[in-house]
């Protein structure tokens, strides 16, 4: 392969990737799980729970007077309030902007709506968007700080930071701190449509460099085998394991995902299979992971992927996920700002 | 009476078997003498300085012919004109180029073939064109063949999109095969490939892409061959087949099958397949820039194993020619989300260079092949018996070139309207020093 001459940044080794000013992208931004050393992660983990513990009048003081932009060109209830309930505690002021009720609507460019936040005073742009890669065109094109709240089939990088550190909490680990060993002997099973899945590609490039065994489980029709080319790093490498039952009970933690009804095009699915096969139902969990933690990204689809009775049981740790998003949130705003915590 | 005389140059023209020290003499348009060093000195002596070229040091060679490229006129000219592609196919040494139909509107008339062929487009070299197979390129009903032949059409096709009926490709076959000119196929099922916008595998899983798989250019190619097969047992034609950017193992696979089994079917290769790969998307993920949308085209980049198939098939020959699909787009058309991108890159400018770099240097091809690849196999696969060549009488079409530097491409300093280039930056071999057309310097290196 020709080596393409423009390369600026350095690749930290093993792991992770260094931004730099000269990169285009702002020191802050958080655009993908690999983007983060391990010593990345604790850190925003350490933030987290000092943010926690601190007044919340203290905490108020953080970002007073700064602006944090939301720019949302998907539908979303969980990630949007807790981004802006977790901008507002800090005391930033939020606005926004939705493709609903915005010039968006009249054609105007991702580049174009982002360059308008900033001359309006964004000071960070948190976006959610359909099209994967879309926070990295954001962040060139800007030199915001862009934290990615979803793009596309890409990656959910808060997302997988908070199901950590509930997964943490859960197994009664110190939620603070993380290392390379910190979840080794654990194994999170991940469930269900994979292949649209950006929540299970971040978990699945993040969680094994702490020390997880991650198997991912699924129909052909949602895994594809080329899952296991996420990079996992020094971390155990995937697996995948098609019997929904012999993975469950090897499960630490169960983690279900919803099949993307709006992004199936083409993928021929029977429901009814997948529910026999592969719901999440009370007398499986009793029966093969009656310890495992029960987690889900939502929204969930009751009775599709998993039970309704399950979501609700002492094992599931769904409404503790929302939660973190608070927590975790907090914490990767003040990073994006420059903020020391 | 114009005469430039070429002189001490290393001449590289495959065509004739030439690979020595010659002295060049063109007039008027043509080629007049090729003759050992100093076998033109009674020309030399009352030829005024500024007619003469010295060569010393530099290959002479036949002017490129590139058999796809897209100038974006009419309808385009945001992108590119007649004029600024083709000033940039000169500065690539190209002194022929075969002009894509998708324009707009779309090029399969003969008003708008005359209309583009015009001389008062601007055109610095040669300018031919392929018409679209099939009216506004639809897939459904045939252009009028003939009419187009004899205004010029060098071949048909429906590039961007393939024809995809297997009746109407049978018919094109045919019709084309009458008129003994290719039709150039755009290989891609396009019902495997909605919503795709990268090759299908590791790469584009973990981008969150939907993928391009090899298997929507296999069937269009095999589909193909086999129509090409039917039509030659039935109908006493031997249509001829031109697969446009071959890209994958497998479909260069059925064509070097299809070959041994005597069939007429050619097929050229970009220099981004045997350049790049689907990496290339992700290359710079440590400098932000990651779904690089200047790596996108269609047929998409592939996988190693796909690239060194392609280098392997232009080395043993089973790729009949080297073509850029140089493909212009403006900014705001690839500073957008990748999928939303337009596909295509820019290539007039950097086909020689890497031909040189990455066959030459690195695979160690030798110079004659590199040109042949670029000059006399492209004529022969449009029917052009007076270029790719420096017959004595040919058309006077040259190109000069250092054949030992490394030099970086600057997009910037393009003279195509867009900058959309994977290669801003890159390492090229071998540099353009002069470009000639019929006689004309077209391009001079800055010196």
């Amino acid at each position: 392969m020709i080596e393409l001459a423009k390369r600026v940044g350095n690749r930290e080794a093993g792991e992770g990737l260094l931004f730099e000013r000269s990169s285009g992208i702002a020191v802050g931004s958080l655009l993908t799980v690999q983007q983060l050393t391990v010593a990345d992660v604790a850190g925003i983990l350490a933030t987290a729970a000092r943010l926690e513990a601190m007044a919340a009048a203290e905490r108020a003081r953080l970002l007073a007077g700064r602006t944090i932009a939301l720019l949302f060109y998907e539908s979303s209830t969980r990630t949007r309030t807790s981004f802006e309930l977790a901008a507002k505690s800090l005391g930033a002021m939020t606005t926004l902007v939705s493709d609903k009720s915005s010039s968006i609507e009249k054609g105007e460019s991702l580049k174009d709506t982002g360059l308008t936040l900033r001359a309006l005073g964004a000071e960070a742009i948190i976006l959610r968007h359909p099209a994967s890669g879309a926070p990295s065109l954001l962040a060139r094109m800007t030199g915001l700080p862009v934290l990615n709240a979803g793009d596309g089939m890409h990656q959910h990088p808060s997302q997988a930071l908070l199901d950590l550190r509930t997964i943490l909490q859960r197994l009664g680990m110190d939620e603070s701190t993380v290392d390379a060993k910190t979840l080794a002997g654990v194994t999170v099973v991940i469930t269900g449509d994979i292949r649209h899945s950006r929540v299970a590609r971040s978990n699945a490039m993040l969680l094994p460099r702490l020390g997880a065994r991650v198997i991912l489980c699924g129909p052909v029709e949602l895994l594809p085998e080329t899952a296991l080319g996420l990079e996992t790093h020094a971390g155990p490498p995937l697996e995948i394991e098609r019997d929904f039952e012999r993975a469950l009970a090897q499960a630490d933690v169960a983690m279900m995902l919803r099949i993307q009804k709006e992004r199936l095009a083409g993928v021929a699915l029977d429901l009814g299979e997948y529910v026999e096969r592969y719901q999440l139902n009370a007398e499986r969990l009793a029966r093969l992971a009656p310890k495992a933690v029960v987690m889900h990204p939502g929204p969930i689809i009751r009775g599709l992927e998993i039970a309704g009775d399950v979501a609700d049981c002492a094992q599931s740790a769904i409404e503790l996920q929302v939660a973190q998003g608070l927590a975790v949130r907090r914490a990767v705003l003040v990073r994006a700002m420059g903020v020391t915590a | 009476m114009s005469e430039i005389l070429i002189l001490n140059g290393l001449v590289v023209d495959p065509a004739s078997g030439i690979n020595e020290s010659r002295d060049l003499l063109l007039r008027d348009g043509r080629v007049a003498a090729v003759e050992v060093p100093g076998g033109l000195a009674s020309v030399a002596a009352l030829l005024p300085r500024e007619n003469q070229i010295d060569a010393a040091g530099l290959v002479v060679a036949p002017g490129l012919i590139d058999v796809h490229v897209h100038l974006r006129e009419p309808g385009q000219t945001h992108k590119e004109t007649i004029a600024t592609g083709t000033a940039a196919a000169a500065a690539g040494g190209f002194t022929t180029v075969v002009a894509m139909p998708n324009t707009t509107p779309v090029n399969d008339s003969v008003e708008s073939l005359r209309w583009m062929l015009d001389a008062a487009r601007g055109s610095v070299v040669n300018l031919l064109a392929m018409p679209a197979a099939t009216l506004g390129s639809l897939g459904a009903e045939i252009t009028d063949f003939s009419a187009l032949v004899a205004a010029g059409a060098v071949g048909f096709t429906d590039d961007g999109k393939p024809v995809l009926e297997d009746a109407v490709m049978r018919a094109a076959l045919l019709a084309a095969g009458r008129l003994g000119v290719p039709i150039s196929q755009h290989a891609e099922d396009t019902r495997m490939t909605v919503g795709g916008s990268m090759n299908a595998g590791r790469v584009a899983f973990r981008l969150g892409l939907r993928g391009i798989p090899v298997e929507a250019e296999v069937r269009i190619v095999e589909r193909d061959l086999q129509l090409l097969r039917e039509i030659e047992q039935t109908k006493r034609v031997r249509p001829h087949l031109h697969v446009q950017h071959v890209s994958t193992a497998r479909a260069l696979q059925a064509i070097r099958a299809a070959k041994a089994e005597g069939l007429h079917v050619s097929c050229e290769a970009s220099p981004h397949h045997f350049t790049l790969t689907e990496e290339a998307i992700d290359a710079h993920s440590c400098m932000g820039i990651t779904y690089d949308t200047n790596a996108k085209m269609n047929p998409p980049l592939r996988a190693e194993a796909d690239r060194w198939a392609i280098v392997e098939g232009l080395m043993d020959g089973t790729v009949d020619c080297i073509a850029t699909d140089h493909a212009p787009h403006a900014s705001h058309e690839k500073e957008v989300e990748f999928e939303r991108a337009a596909n295509g890159i820019t290539g007039l400018e950097t086909a020689l260079g890497l031909a040189l770099r990455v066959l030459h240097r690195e695979n160690g091809m030798s110079l004659a092949q590199v040109i042949g690849l670029m000059s006399a196999r492209p004529a022969q696969v449009i029917g052009l018996t007076e270029r790719g060549n420096l017959h004595v009488g040919s058309f006077a079409d040259v190109v000069i070139f250092d054949p030992a530097v490394e030099w970086n491409f600057a997009a910037s300093e393009s003279r195509s309207k867009s900058k959309n280039t994977p290669f801003d930056g890159s390492a090229m071999w071998g540099r353009v020093q002069a470009t000639i057309c019929e006689g004309r310097v077209v391009y001079r290196a800055k010196s």
